[in-house]
């Protein structure tokens, strides 16, 4: 629009012009002269139209739109110009902007963009907070459903909602299966404000228990398993034996906490025991801001109706307190690692500015002498550096566009690439932000690079530079050349010693025994028929018929079920006290604990230190027995034997067979001591906050508690073949009497190792292209800031050479300036080394504190490279003909 | 052509005190364009200046960014539309301040010319 304005009144202004020529003639022929004649006169009065256009033109202030188009142009012929250089400091910029905009795009998909749903900002989560250990390990919790009740009936400021989540098995229609569902109260969508895909939410009436069995498919569920038909509605699906009937389909990708649920039913229809009363909190309660109503109100009253709890029901809720914070969406531990890989390309972005200013000063100080012959003829200083920043900025914005380019191409493959489940991954792509960010770093880039050579611009001392021939170079360029190549070298230090010790910390971890036979092991998670769940009695019978059939199998050697698997998700963390005299939970040392059967320890491999396991005599009514691994015998009893002592363990599922949760006093006998195993992972477990573990047979959990322990249960297979060989034949033998037993996540244990570490070796995997990027940049760099300086030190090492210095000489001069930045470059590369090991070793798991060591194997292999680098233009230095140097003066 | 524009700048420069005060002047008893207000200076000042159209085409144009006249394009009976100017409000202020500016500036050059009548009048 403002182009074709300009075009206008550019032809007006020429209109105007030629009017006035014609008006110039009329008058001549007027006074007798030849038309011929008088348009000459006219023209002769007039001067020159193109240069009065011109500074007509600079009148209407539009002069720096014109100036900058100018060096638009100037800048692309001189490109032109130089193919080698603009392809050189393109692919380099390119693959910094590319890198850094693949990996800003996931940050900000995954951390910085709001929850997907309208007014993100007015939603908020209700949590409650108790000042004991729990809150510590697990974060903040969640909330009773009755307690969530009450906060629903007397908040002015909130519309609450609330959800939790389930697993069980599907049975109709089509295969059994296993789902995970969401309970969710009937607000819950209108609370989010996304209107469900198809039918209709819950309805008021059917939260409560005896309503009529109503459910909501997941929409991706009900693509898969309905093929997105219409008429799912109304039709039935069976879940945990109980008949529902479809009435609607959520919302496309709607998820909240963990993945996309496959089924939604009403939270008040469940009568499970766990729901009414109020020492469990199994509710996530999500919550919008009323109209009018501020963060402050909402948390003030919410406190409020917390501390009336709290005395209404000492006994359950005594120190409880209720918390509201904004939601934030569930992104899991993946925020310091992404943060961590931003900060990593980040430095490989530096570092290609950096190379890329370093040619660009190269390319400004031999243009010197037609920088100040253009300052001589009236350009100003600040038109000269406009023009070099435009050159810059135009460089770093082609450089932009194609990293864009490249982010574009490789973020889908990046994304397959990470390890495990990436949260929220859907939600990232290359948006406006993302655009915004990759714009603004190259334009900031292009400023970066630029700015040293464009300040450069002669401003004094013109006839000095255009006197002096291209030999003498002033002192503060050679200086600043050297800054570049020593910050690069400093940051592809802090790279490769960041990629040095991963790659340590992963050798490490790779050689440490995970503390259990890893090989021809089989885990699995099962689902029991939800025929077997509904009587507890009957539970340890059909855990029984399920290990005896499996042990059928052909290739099976032992099974056992036990509920957590090493190195596996799946955490129960008990706080345990070796006297009667149990302190509050804060107090308490805490243990991960497991129940098992008997084969147990046959199954997994884990050495029997001392005592014994358990054993068919160890059930309900017998003594209570558990099995300690000697990290917990030696931090609860010293060096003292722990064989034949007791540990209290008031919060375990005790064996009193009563509907409540009532605090254990009864002592654990402990009966056998065992190795410790990794469960953690091979990386993490040694840094883990809890290390202590202990074992106690699955078959004195108490009867209340079967149904729930059933639902997280595993079995573990030894093979005498490749285990996975054995997961069909295990799978017929499993399915049970209504076929509707389910095996599901089977794993070999090899890969539950190998996983462990697949985060570490992501990490390595990058910081490795990271460092040999850094390596490659910085050796460019070394190389052409020599051969620069070394050109424009031919005349003077010519002198040297007729002096009589020797080429080993000249070689070592070039040498030594390059080894002064080396050395330098390294000694702050170590030092900021320092720094990042410091970050690393907070971030990754299982980092070993190696900085120092590392450096020093990494810093031969630097200064390796970069003299190698330096090697070319010194020797090119060493064979100067010393008559032609001379003669060029 | 750089160096040729350099040269037409620095004359523009060198006239523009005066040059905008005349064309203001001119302006002040009717509309004029560019053509018809070169001659007007030229004819008033008894042929002794002459504008230089390199400069008055800028300064027209200068004048109109700063609101100090308006154009406006007019039909003629020659054919091509004329583009006239036209003294503003502010513009019309503008020179009772540069006309109080080249009074005093002349009265002082005056007095530095004729030193000998200042003494006498002492």
């Amino acid at each position: 629009m403002r182009w074709t304005f300009w075009e206008r009144r550019n032809k007006e202004l020429q209109e105007e012009i030629q009017t006035h020529l014609l008006l110039a003639e009329c008058d001549g022929m007027e006074s007798g002269q030849t038309e011929k004649a008088a348009r000459h006169a006219a023209r002769r009065e007039f001067g020159n139209v193109g240069v009065t256009e011109e500074v007509t033109r600079d009148m209407w202030g539009w002069r720096w739109a014109v100036d900058f188009l100018q060096d638009l142009r100037y800048a692309i012929r001189s490109f032109r110009h130089r193919p080698g250089f603009v392809a050189v400091a393109l692919l380099t910029l390119a693959l910094g902007t590319g890198a850094t905009t693949l990996m800003f795009s996931l940050v900000s998909g995954v951390l910085l963009k709001p929850l997907p749903f309208p007014e993100p900002n007015r939603l908020v989560a209700v949590n409650g907070h108790t000042d004991a250990w729990n809150t510590k390990i697990y974060g903040e919790q969640k909330v009773a459903y009755l307690d969530f009740l009450d906060c629903q009936r007397e908040s002015r400021s909130l519309d609450l909602a609330a959800l939790v989540y389930n697993n069980g098995t599907l049975s109709a229609p089509g295969e059994p299966q296993y789902v995970n569902y969401f309970e969710i109260s009937p607000e819950l969508f209108s609370v989010v404000r996304v209107p469900v895909a198809q039918g209709r939410a819950f309805l008021p009436e059917e939260d409560r228990i005896g309503a009529t069995p109503v459910a909501i498919l997941g929409y991706s569920f009900w693509q898969r398993h309905f093929d997105g038909r219409a008429d799912a509605l109304g039709s039935s699906i069976v879940l945990e034996q109980k008949q529902y009937t479809i009435v609607g389909v959520a919302p496309a990708g709607f998820r909240l906490y963990g993945d996309e649920p496959d089924v939604y039913t009403p939270l008040g229809q469940d009568a499970a025991g766990y729901l009414r009363n109020r020492t469990a909190q199994p509710v996530h309660v999500v919550a919008r801001l009323r109209l009018d109503a501020t963060l402050g109100q909402a948390q003030a009253e919410i406190a409020l109706t917390g501390s009336h709890l709290a005395r209404a029901f000492a006994d359950t809720n005594a120190g409880r307190s209720l918390l509201v914070k904004r939601l934030q969406p569930d992104v899991g531990d993946t925020r310091p690692t992404l943060w961590l890989l931003l900060g990593a390309v980040g430095l490989v972005l530096l570092i290609a500015c950096a190379n890329v200013a370093s040619l660009m000063l190269a390319r400004a100080v031999s243009r010197e002498r037609e920088l100040a012959m253009r300052v001589a003829l009236g350009a100003s200083r600040s038109r000269l550096v406009r023009q070099c920043l435009t050159e810059s900025a135009l460089l770093g914005v082609a450089g932009g566009l194609l990293g864009i380019w490249l982010a574009a191409t490789g973020l889908h493959p990046f994304l397959t690439f990470w390890p495990g489940d990436l949260p929220r991954a859907e939600e990232i792509q290359l948006d406006w932000r993302v655009l915004m960010f990759a714009l603004g770093v190259s334009v900031l880039s292009g400023l970066l690079f630029g700015l040293a050579p464009a300040l450069r611009a002669p401003a004094r001392n013109l006839e000095q530079i255009l006197r002096a021939s291209a030999r003498t170079m002033p002192g503060s360029s050679r200086r600043l050349h050297s800054a570049f190549v020593i910050s690069e070298i400093a940051l592809a230090i802090v790279l490769l010693v960041a990629a040095g010790m991963l790659g340590r910390t992963l050798l490490h971890a790779s050689s440490l025994s995970p503390g259990l036979d890893i090989h021809n092991l089989l885990v699995m998670r099962m689902a029991l028929s939800p025929a077997s769940l509904t009587d507890p009695a009957r539970i340890p019978a059909a855990w029984q018929e399920v290990i005896d059939r499996a042990r059928r199998v052909p290739g099976v050697q032992s099974v056992t079920a036990v509920d957590i698997v090493p190195m596996r998700e799946g955490n129960n963390q008990i706080g345990y006290w070796p006297t009667p005299s149990v302190p509050p939970q804060d107090k308490q040392p805490v243990a991960l604990a497991s129940s098992a059967t008997p084969d147990f320890l046959k199954v997994m491999g884990i050495p029997l230190l001392e005592g014994r396991f358990f054993d068919e005599h160890d059930r309900l009514g017998s003594e209570l027995v558990i099995v300690v691994d000697d990290v917990l015998a030696k931090s609860a009893f010293g060096g003292q034997d722990a064989l034949g002592r007791s540990l209290w363990i008031p919060d375990m599922p005790c064996a009193q067979t009563t509907k409540t949760f009532v605090a254990c006093s009864a002592p654990y006998k402990i009966v056998g001591v065992v190795g410790h195993v990794r469960y953690w992972g091979l990386a993490g477990d040694d840094q883990a906050q809890v290390r202590a573990q202990f074992y106690y047979p699955f078959a004195q959990v108490a009867l209340p508690f079967l149904r729930r322990w059933s639902q997280l249960m595993s079995i573990a297979v030894r093979t005498s073949v490749p285990p996975l060989t054995v997961v069909e034949p295990l799978r017929q033998e499993l399915r049970g009497q209504a076929s509707d037993q389910v095996l599901y996540q089977v794993r070999t244990m090899e890969q539950l190792a190998h996983n462990s570490l697949a985060m570490q070796r992501f990490l390595l995997l990058l910081f490795g292209v990271f460092a040999a990027l850094a390596l490659i940049l910085a050796c460019i760099g070394i190389y052409g800031v020599l051969a620069y300086l070394t050109g424009q030190r031919v005349p003077e090492i010519g002198i040297r050479m007729a002096l009589g210095a020797r080429p080993s000489e000249v070689m070592w001069l070039v040498l030594r300036q390059s080894l002064e930045m080396i050395s330098l470059g390294i000694g702050i590369g170590t030092i900021a080394a320092g720094a990042a090991g410091r970050v690393l070793e907070r971030l990754v798991e299982g980092m070993q504190p190696t900085m120092l060591s590392t450096s020093v194997i990494i810093i031969p292999f630097l200064v390796f490279a970069a003299m190698f680098a330096s090697l070319v233009p010194a020797r090119r230095a060493s064979r100067v003909d010393p008559m032609s140097a001379l003669r060029q003066e | 052509m750089s160096k040729q524009k350099d040269r037409y700048q620095n004359r523009t420069e060198l006239l523009q005190g005066t040059l905008d005060m005349l064309i203001l002047q001119t302006l002040q008893w009717a509309p004029r364009h560019g053509y018809a207000l070169s001659k007007a200076i030229r004819t008033n000042s008894g042929e002794i200046l002459k504008v230089d159209t390199g400069s008055l085409y800028p300064a027209l144009h200068r004048l109109e960014r700063k609101g100090w006249i308006e154009a406006e394009w007019k039909a003629s009976d020659l054919g091509p539309r004329l583009r006239v100017y036209r003294l503003t409000k502010a513009g019309k202020r503008q020179l009772v301040a540069e006309r109080s500016r080249w009074e005093r500036l002349t009265a002082a050059i005056t007095g530095i010319l004729n030193p000998a009548e200042k003494e006498n009048v002492r």
